[in-house]
């Protein structure tokens, strides 16, 4: 194991692979199906400072190698993962768990970061910027470097633990707001979260989900992923976490030579429940095939 | 929930538009009637939810309509493996039907009554079924419910067949409970007409069908639930009509 593992922001992860937040739930239901503990770690889903139903249904729509989810982060609020959720994964998981965490203010993600901060099980707080501030217009605050770095600021005042802020794709340059988010103290930057994305349905002339736009992900935004992580971890000096798009053991790799330090796994999960256990038992293989003595000397090594 | 891969024994056609799919594989983990499975299609990303007809220790049956890509590409198969994930959802509870239970299908939502009604008879119940369907040429299932014991009745919209109407035109009966599946007017006509509980089987579009992505997630008296997970049957106290 010891070939695999890489340091993220002072944790040490057995491998990089790690289930994306939003695919995979708070971990227990897919302790029913195999040894989460194989894993590097896992995002869970994304939880906000009240609890959320989300979007109307349908909230899903297939795509070419993709989908459209438009889930609307339903969440049973900070309280209660702190108080159900937990304490469930403790049993099947004996990790740090990263923590996806979501709001619509300033003062919402301080809140839930702070409450997150006390909890052992913790590792990460991956902060999601991605949602929109509904004190500025409801324009996204990934979508602009201020409102990203004064997110970043407020969460890194109220936790100890390594802040990790996962951007948009859906901005003209993500160089400029991973920069600001580094600047303004982030400990690491994961991305690419989801496309903003839409479909319509021939016969009924409406777009296939309630909320008529959604996030894009799956096999067919691996090479856009590809592309933004290499940008961001050639700008920033702290450890990059790539997503997107990412289905299997070359995938990992690739995007590690992108420069990402650890690997998130999303739609994948949702079709093949296994994915991520099926990856990490696949890594030794294709490290062998392409000579990778440690998977950690990859990092960025791109030529 | 297990994934594996079963073979295709058979794929024939019902109506124009109706098929029915048997495979051979390990259904070990198919535990209730009124589960559903999960099937992945080559060359389509989300997996296609399909009711379980019928099982036994080897085998199941599926019967599902041609609406879109996926289920045409399915229909088309005569051989062949597939990857499919089984057990999944909660699936009718027989225990408290009573001695008189009442089935109640609407077009696709047949199929899974077919298993329900093969336990309930097994269990020594009085069982009758009521079948929709729009018209004539969409019947079917009728002669299987009866060479099972059961006491069918059908209901067609034009009344081209049966009774003319829906379903509702046969429910004036004794019953000690109801179990339903398909479209949801009719789920809801069933709900305001019945005079006893009863268990409901929704649908709705899903990722992953096994509880992961929250994409079909519903509101119900009882709180949030995924109709993939804690679903797709609800009991009639805890539901919710909203739309």
């Amino acid at each position: 194991m010891g070939k695999m593992n890489v340091d993220l922001c002072g944790i040490t992860l057995d491998n990089p692979v790690i289930p994306a937040s939003g695919t995979f739930g708070y971990g227990y239901e897919f302790a029913e199906l195999y040894d989460i503990n194989v894993l590097g770690t896992f995002s869970f889903k994304g939880t906000t400072k009240d609890p959320r139903f989300g979007n109307p249904t349908p909230r899903i729509a297939e795509c070419s190698s993709g989908m459209i989810n438009a889930v609307g982060l339903q969440n049973p609020g900070v309280e209660k993962v702190i108080s159900e959720e937990l304490p469930k994964l403790k049993k099947c998981f004996n990790k740090k768990v990263m923590a996806n965490v979501s709001g619509f203010s300033v003062e919402d993600y301080a809140y839930t970061c702070e409450k997150l901060d006390a909890c052992e099980q913790v590792g990460w707080l991956e902060v999601n910027v991605s949602c929109p501030n509904v004190h500025g217009g409801g324009m996204s605050f990934g979508t602009d470097p201020s409102a990203a770095a004064e997110v970043t600021r407020a969460v890194k005042k109220v936790t100890t633990k390594p802040v990790i802020v996962k951007l948009s794709p859906n901005v003209t340059d993500i160089v400029s707001i991973a920069k600001a988010c580094e600047d303004a103290g982030a400990d690491g930057i994961s991305l690419i979260n989801t496309m903003l994305g839409m479909r319509i349905d021939l016969r009924t002339r409406k777009p296939v989900i309630a909320n008529k736009m959604g996030g894009f992900s799956g096999k067919a935004i691996f090479p856009v992923a590809v592309r933004m992580v290499y940008q961001v971890a050639n700008a920033v000096s702290v450890p990059v976490i790539g997503m997107g798009g990412v289905s299997c053991a070359e995938d990992v790799v690739e995007m590690m030579l992108a420069g990402a330090t650890a690997v998130e796994v999303g739609a994948a999960n949702l079709v093949d429940p296994f994915v991520c256990k099926n990856i990490v038992e696949e890594l030794p293989k294709v490290m062998e095939k392409y000579k990778i003595e440690n998977l950690k000397d990859i990092i960025g090594g791109v030529n | 929930m297990k994934q594996s891969l079963f073979e295709i024994a058979e794929n024939i056609k019902l109506t124009d538009s109706i098929m029915k799919m048997r495979l051979v594989g390990d259904t070990s983990a198919i535990t209730a009637p009124g589960t559903f499975v999960n099937i992945k299609l080559d060359g389509l990303f989300l997996r296609r939810p399909i009711s379980v007809n019928d099982y036994d220790d080897n085998s199941l049956t599926i019967i599902y309509k041609i609406v879109g890509k996926g289920t045409e590409q399915l229909s088309k198969m005569q051989s062949g493996t597939l990857d499919i994930l089984t057990g999944l959802g909660n699936g009718y509870d027989t225990s408290l039907s009573g001695n008189k239970p009442l089935l109640i299908g609407g077009g696709v939502g047949v199929p899974p009554l077919y298993n329900l009604a093969k336990k309930l008879i097994a269990e020594g119940k009085d069982v009758s079924v009521i079948l929709g369907f729009n018209t004539k040429s969409e019947v079917f299932y009728e002669e299987e419910f009866r060479a099972l014991g059961c006491t069918v009745g059908v209901t067609t919209v034009d009344g081209s067949y049966g009774v003319k109407g829906f379903v509702t035109a046969l429910m004036d009966r004794e019953y000690t409970y109801t179990y339903s599946c398909g479209p949801e007017p009719m789920l809801k006509a069933i709900y305001n007409a019945s005079k006893t509980s009863g268990q409901y089987s929704f649908e709705e579009r899903m990722g992953c069908g096994f509880g992961a992505c929250m994409g079909c997630s519903c509101k119900t008296i009882t709180g949030y639930k995924r109709i993939c997970k804690e679903g797709p049957v609800l009991v009639k106290e805890e539901i919710l009509w909203e739309k």
